[in-house]
């Protein structure tokens, strides 16, 4: 048997729709920045349930999802937040590979649980690589589907499927309150003792002015003293800006490449899937934990 | 306090971002030797482009080397950027290598030239002498792609920033923000004071190097007429246009 190729149309985008990968590493020197999937873990674990190469690229929705129309039949995997996903009509599976047809409608509805899902398709999603990744980078332009989210009437392709048998994981159920691990700086000398005791003592709220950049928390902002001016440096996935108004802004992938305000800390890898899937209103706490015990 | 790797260069300092990011610190300083051991250990990072390397973000004094995460432990990564470190050259020989940026610093092209006049109480010929008659070296690469973050401006040319920011600054724009001069390499909100604009394209995501100068590098603005303007505008457009490197002969 031949491998078969997905295709489908896009009824309605969704909030924000974009074709993400792992991210586009190696030209953060030159001020583009990487992009990428917000939620690593459900982004694997999409890949997974199919089979596809690691780096295959994935659809990824936040706050609600998309209508597709197939137009031809192929494997899915849907992960990460819960949207109601349905096929025609018909609740589809969560964390578990599923067969599609031609002229089958897969429907997203507005996020009941998390704040982004992600589906993959059967060999994963054939968009051009642009420098070397297939995600979108909004503030550039570049990549991804035309460099830019996804509208109605656009076409999705999937490149050659070999299949697979059926996988299943159990899906994630993400919680009202958050903990995350982080590591104290690089700029950790900028702030003090009562700078670190209100960061590790409060408990913030995401913000509704929160993005695929960076995710601002409210809830008190912290003691700068003499202010959070550095000299320009290079900024990690999850590093936690603060501005010299003490409100602090975890930056994720959409971030840029460098910026000139210190950094208190920095979010575990491993915890940061729980800040991508973390809906306005969610309270998050920082626990600090030393380099040295990673 | 940090546990930060001292080795032989005494004013480095390796500190862990999270658990996939190492910043090499080598002081807060903006001054042109600091900037060329950053540039020196980030070649020397992608050289020996270790496998677990995920990306590297030069600055104008630190060097933030990403790992893939779960590839490496911080430890065992620090210890080869440490040995790195160690071993880098004391001075690196590299040619130097000046880019050609033709600017036309006249009319719509230079929207706040009259300001600076005032500001500077230079007139526009002698501002235009003074911004094009120098090199300027290419501190880092942030902010947008392909924005270069320039030394050497004239103090006679620094100028505060606009009070209120415009929303959209074409692409090629030149501007001075207080102690810096720089150019948009995309259309962007910006509140720098523009003197001028290059029809060249700094960033070109369909050209083979989407950006074709690097951290290190130097770049001359070449002064241009509006015709000239108009003719290379339409070479950039026509695929005919290639960035120019400033021949060694050239004189100032």
């Amino acid at each position: 048997m031949s491998a078969a190729i997905l295709r489908c149309r896009v009824v309605q985008p969704g909030a924000l729709s974009t074709v993400q990968d792992l991210g586009r590493f190696g030209y953060q020197r030159f001020g583009i920045g990487p992009a990428g999937v917000m939620d690593r873990t459900a982004y694997r674990e999409a890949n997974w349930l199919l089979g596809n190469p690691t780096g295959a690229a994935v659809l990824e929705m936040t706050l609600s999802g998309a209508k597709l129309e197939f137009l031809s039949a192929g494997r899915c995997a849907i992960t990460g937040a819960d949207m109601a996903a349905s096929l025609n009509g018909a609740p589809a599976p969560r964390s578990r590979a599923f067969d599609v047809a031609a002229g089958d409608v897969l429907q997203f509805g507005l996020v009941r649980n998390g704040l982004r899902a992600y589906l993959a398709f059967g060999g994963g999603i054939d968009v051009p690589e642009v420098m070397g990744s297939r995600s979108t980078n909004l503030r550039c332009r570049l990549g991804g589907f035309m460099g830019r989210a996804l509208t109605a009437g656009d076409e999705l392709v999937a490149l050659p499927d070999a299949g697979g048998e059926p996988r299943e994981l159990p899906p994630h159920i993400y919680q009202p309150e958050i903990e995350l691990r982080y590591v104290p700086g690089p700029q950790q000398d900028m702030f003090d003792a009562a700078a670190y005791q209100v960061f590790d003592n409060t408990a913030y709220v995401v913000s509704p002015q929160s993005d695929r950049m960076g995710c601002r928390l409210d809830g008190g902002n912290l003691p700068t003293g003499a202010g959070t001016d550095i000299v320009s440096d290079g900024i990690a996935f999850g590093s936690v800006q603060v501005a010299n108004s003490g409100q602090p802004i975890v930056l994720l992938a959409d971030r840029q490449t460098t910026g000139g305000y210190a950094k208190i800390g920095t979010v575990l890898s491993l915890d940061l899937p729980l800040l991508a899937q973390a809906l306005p209103g969610t309270k998050v706490r920082f626990r600090p934990v030393r380099a040295e015990d990673i | 306090m940090t546990g930060g790797a001292m080795n032989s260069d005494l004013a480095a300092q390796l500190l862990p971002v999270g658990d996939s990011a190492l910043l090499v610190g080598f002081g807060r300083l903006v001054d042109e030797a600091v900037n060329d051991r950053v540039r020196a250990l980030c070649d020397a990072v992608l050289a020996a482009a270790p496998a677990w390397l995920e990306d590297v973000v030069p600055a104008y004094a630190s060097l933030l080397v990403c790992l893939r995460p779960g590839s490496v432990s911080l430890a065992r990564a620090r210890e080869e950027i440490a040995a790195l470190l160690a071993a880098l050259p004391a001075q690196t020989a590299a040619e130097r290598r000046v880019w050609a940026i033709p600017v036309c610093y006249k009319g719509e092209f230079a929207p706040d030239m009259a300001d600076m006049e005032r500001l500077c109480g230079l007139a526009a010929a002698e501002i235009v002498r003074l911004h094009s008659g120098r090199d300027y070296k290419i501190y880092m690469l942030g902010f947008l792609p392909g924005f270069a973050y320039l030394g050497g401006l004239d103090e006679r040319l620094h100028a505060p920033r606009l009070e209120t920011p415009r929303v959209k600054i074409p692409a090629g724009s030149v501007g001075i923000g207080g102690a810096q001069t720089g150019v948009y390499p995309l259309d962007s909100p910006g509140g720098w004071r523009l003197i001028g604009q290059t029809p060249v394209s700094l960033y070109d995501p369909e050209r083979a190097e989407p950006i074709f100068y690097q951290a290190g590098d130097y770049v001359r603005f070449l002064p241009i007429t509006a015709g000239e303007f108009a003719a290379l505008t339409a070479d950039v457009a026509a695929g005919r246009w290639q960035p120019q490197l400033v021949k060694a002969g050239d004189t100032l």
